[in-house]
């Protein structure tokens, strides 16, 4: 060893190690007990598809699902969620669940800079889930905690609408 | 702190570079104004204030730069609307050979103008690359974007409307007081929203004597500039407010009294009392359509019949023009090293497919769907086997990129022509191989084909094939070129202006000073609608953050000059709930400076909706003799107004 004084490295940052089954897959990482979720998500894991757009659980861009409920993962810590099973857009993504609904989003133009869009079918994926067939007021509501700068919302609404309708067709969610 | 707008002599000077806080000052006058005020038979007049508000991008401002010392090559990742702008900008600065700088600004999360201007974070983060030849990363969080980030309107106007008995506007008199902050942004400078207010007001009407006076200031506050809409919604509010006031004054519907006064459709060309020489415009046919489409008479009817039962609706119109496709009158005469031209560079690939690299960026407009949508057509092939790349200065050629809804109009327009010159050159080689002439072809669907039957003859990808891999079998002496490399800076008219109308039906609580937007209307005229989904959704975007200002988005600040509401839970956006459903109308006047026709649509949303709701509100309260004259217009106005608060 060298004969470096140890307190010199006293104020490096002591890390937790956690583990979560994330997108169906087993991880474990290290992460310092301060780190919100958003930023494991993003910077330990790479998942960059959660964004974070305000840090206090107001515009919705972080949202993943959380044991199967949509969580603020900006209003979390990482070592909050040890042992949680996590899924974010890109694992409803591989998974298909949201399939639907992202296919109405394109079609109708329902994002623009895309950057809210994330949250908005994370809280899309819930509400659908809770609610089979919701009426416009209903949507709109449901979407008060997702910001939108770019489309006024009503594409997305529209989309989430249609989506609804052709699942109560097809007979439930596919 | 300077918190009014103007600073009192012998106060502290925020800007030493400046006398008396003055940053600049601007006057128009025809020198008739007096004289048809003392005529005028009917004058109104009005003090309007504008709050400050901010873009809010969802992604906030980003930059990694990464100074290679070895190679004397910097890369910056950059989330800007500019990328040349940037370009040029680190490699003056810096000192750096310009083709030695890259600047990649690919798929950015909105911008609104706000992602044009140079920030203090931007040079210290390539500053700090360069010194540690290491790449540096600078992300702004919400807090660091409220207090950093361009702020935009902050204007007091005071003005007056002289018209003659029947209510025939005369004169327009006008004074605008702006703060932009302790020094004014650089490159595009602080002062172009208050030039574009005192040149927009009044645009949409017949009447040649005016005279505005702008003076901006320095302020200790977060630094104004451009941000979508620039002066519009300013121009639009202080101008529509007026005619309304002087519609009431008179004993005119609000219809009426613009259709007596607008330009009419058939006298273009015009050139407006501030100088802005409009090619064609449809203020007209836009009115007519905008009464049909709200049900106008049917909503007056309801209305009166709520106020029998104690609720109390207002509507309101509010007409407007727009600013788009700008020419070097811009910033280039000025002595700016901002582009208004556009480069493409078009190919057709070894199989058959074409890749266009273009100067024309993307935050989310829908850029590269308009420009594939446009090389596929003129080409004459599927819109999937156009790949589209933007936003990169080692890649695409120079171009302005996309500010002041030129993206379309003029991005579009040299795509258009770079594409037809492909076609030209593809044909050219095809005539070869099938002994024909050029003009005896066309592409239909990726297929040659016989102009006049339609006939099939050769893919272009077999063109390609022959092009690339056996050029042997051409004629000797034939180059194929099958690479374009094109720009087009526009000519003609120095902008594109357009124009439209909107409508807002809203409700407002008396007990609470609440404002429900019921249903909102805009007939809008961008000339030739080249994608008529993505255009509807920039208007819809636009109005909503348009009804934002209106109601809701101000940036406050405290006795001591801190920013007191610089989180997404204190500053309101407008969300999903309180928005109302859109219904659009297009009239399509195209602009003949160009091939396309197309004009700009990104900032008309914006330029009008919150003058509609200013009179929608006033409407409102016109039984209580309440007058509203300050945006955003907060429930703590209302009830002023109402004198219950």
């Amino acid at each position: 060893m060298s004969g470096l004084d140890e307190t010199l490295l006293d104020d490096t940052e002591a890390t937790v190690r956690v583990r979560f089954v994330v997108n169906g897959r087993k991880v474990a990482c290290e992460v310092a007990p301060r780190e919100t979720l958003v930023d494991c998500l993003r910077n330990e894991l790479e998942l960059t598809g959660t964004h974070a757009g305000c840090e206090m659980g107001a515009c919705g861009a972080c949202l993943v699902q959380l044991d199967g409920r949509a969580v603020h993962s900006c209003l979390m810590y990482a070592v909050q969620a040890d042992g949680a099973r996590i899924d974010t857009i890109e694992g409803l993504t591989e998974s298909g669940v949201i399939a639907d609904l992202q296919a109405e989003f394109h079609r109708r133009n329902a994002l623009q800079c895309g950057f809210c869009t994330p949250g908005m079918l994370v809280n899309a994926h819930e509400l659908l889930s809770q609610v089979a067939e919701p009426n416009r007021e209903e949507i709109r509501d449901a979407l008060s905690g997702n910001y939108c700068r770019c489309t006024g919302y009503e594409a997305i609404v529209d989309a989430i609408d249609a989506v609804a309708k052709a699942r109560c067709e097809g007979g439930g969610a596919t | 702190m300077i918190s009014t707008a103007r600073v009192r002599p012998g106060g502290p000077l925020i800007n030493s570079g400046s006398v008396n806080n003055t940053c600049f000052r601007s006057q128009l006058d025809n020198g008739t104004v007096d004289d048809a005020f003392a005529h005028a038979a009917h004058v109104v007049e009005e003090e309007f204030s504008f709050g400050r508000h901010t873009a809010v991008t969802l992604e906030p401002r980003a930059i990694v730069a990464d100074y290679d010392p070895a190679a004397g090559m910097l890369t910056v990742h950059h989330a800007t609307q500019t990328p040349y702008q940037f370009q040029d900008l680190y490699s003056r600065h810096y000192g750096i050979p310009e083709a030695r700088v890259r600047v990649i600004a690919t798929d950015i999360g909105g911008s609104f103008g706000m992602k044009l201007h140079v920030y203090h974070e931007d040079m210290a983060v390539v500053g700090l690359s360069i010194l540690l030849g290491r790449p540096v990363k600078y992300v702004a969080d919400r807090i660091e974007s409220f207090v950093s980030d361009i702020h935009a309107r902050d204007h007091r106007v005071r003005a007056r409307m002289a018209l003659d008995a029947k209510g025939e506007i005369l004169a327009m008199d006008v004074l605008d007081l702006t703060a932009i902050g302790a020094f004014s942004t650089y490159p595009r400078t602080s002062v172009v929203e208050g030039n574009q207010v005192i040149r927009l007001i009044g645009a949409p009407y017949r009447f040649k004597n005016y005279r505005a006076t702008l003076e901006v200031i320095f302020q200790n506050k977060v630094q104004t500039s451009q941000y979508r809409a620039v002066g519009h919604p300013i121009a639009c509010a202080v101008t529509e407010r007026l005619v309304d006031m002087a519609a009431s004054k008179v004993g005119l519907d609000p219809f009426a009294i613009r259709a007596q006064n607008v330009i009419a459709d058939d006298a273009y060309p015009q050139t407006s009392p501030t100088g802005y020489r409009f090619e064609a415009l449809s203020h007209q046919a836009c009115l007519k359509r905008l009464h049909e489409m709200m049900d106008y008479d049917a909503l007056r009817a309801e209305q009166a019949d709520l106020r029998k039962r104690g609720v109390y609706r207002g509507i309101g119109i509010a007409a407007f023009v727009e600013i788009t496709n700008p020419s070097p009158a811009f910033y280039g005469v000025g002595g700016a090293r901002i582009s208004s031209q556009d480069g493409a560079v078009v190919s057709l690939t070894p199989s058959g497919e074409v890749r266009c690299l273009i100067s024309v960026t993307e935050q989310g407009q829908g850029t590269e769907a308009i420009i594939s949508q446009i090389v596929a057509d003129q080409l004459g092939l599927a819109q999937e086997h156009v790949k589209v790349v933007t936003g990169d200065t080692e890649v695409t050629p120079h171009g302005g990129a996309t500010w002041a809804c030129r993206g379309a109009g003029i991005g579009g327009e040299t795509a258009l022509q770079a594409t037809r010159a492909l076609k030209h050159n593809i044909l050219e080689i095809a005539a070869l191989i099938l002994q024909e002439q050029p003009s005896a072809l066309d592409i239909i669907d990726g297929e040659v084909v016989d102009a006049a039957t339609r006939q099939q003859r050769l893919p272009i990808a077999e063109i390609a094939r022959i092009a690339y891999f056996r050029s042997d079998t051409l004629p000797p002496g034939t180059q194929a070129q099958l690479t374009v490399s094109h720009h087009f800076a526009p000519q003609g008219y120095p902008f594109a202006f357009t124009n439209g109308i909107q409508g807002c039906s809203l409700e407002v609580d008396l007990e609470t000073g609440f404002i429900k937007v019921l249903k909102h209307f805009i007939v809008e005229d961008c000339g030739r609608v080249i994608n008529p989904m993505l255009v509807d959704e920039q208007l819809r975007g636009g109005i909503v953050q348009g009804l934002g200002a209106a109601l809701f988005e101000e940036c406050r600040y405290s006795e001591t000059g801190q920013l007191v509401n610089g989180s997404l839970a204190d500053y309101l956006v407008p969300m999903a709930m309180e928005m109302p459903d859109i219904v659009i109308a297009h009239v399509e006047t195209p602009t003949a400076d160009t091939e396309l026709g197309a004009k700009g649509c990104g900032e008309a949303g914006t330029a009008a909706a919150s003058a509609c709701v200013l009179n929608a509100v006033n409407d409102a309260l016109t039984p209580f003799g309440a007058t509203i004259n300050s945006i955003p217009i907060t429930p703590a106005k209302v009830l002023k107004a109402l004198k219950r608060f």
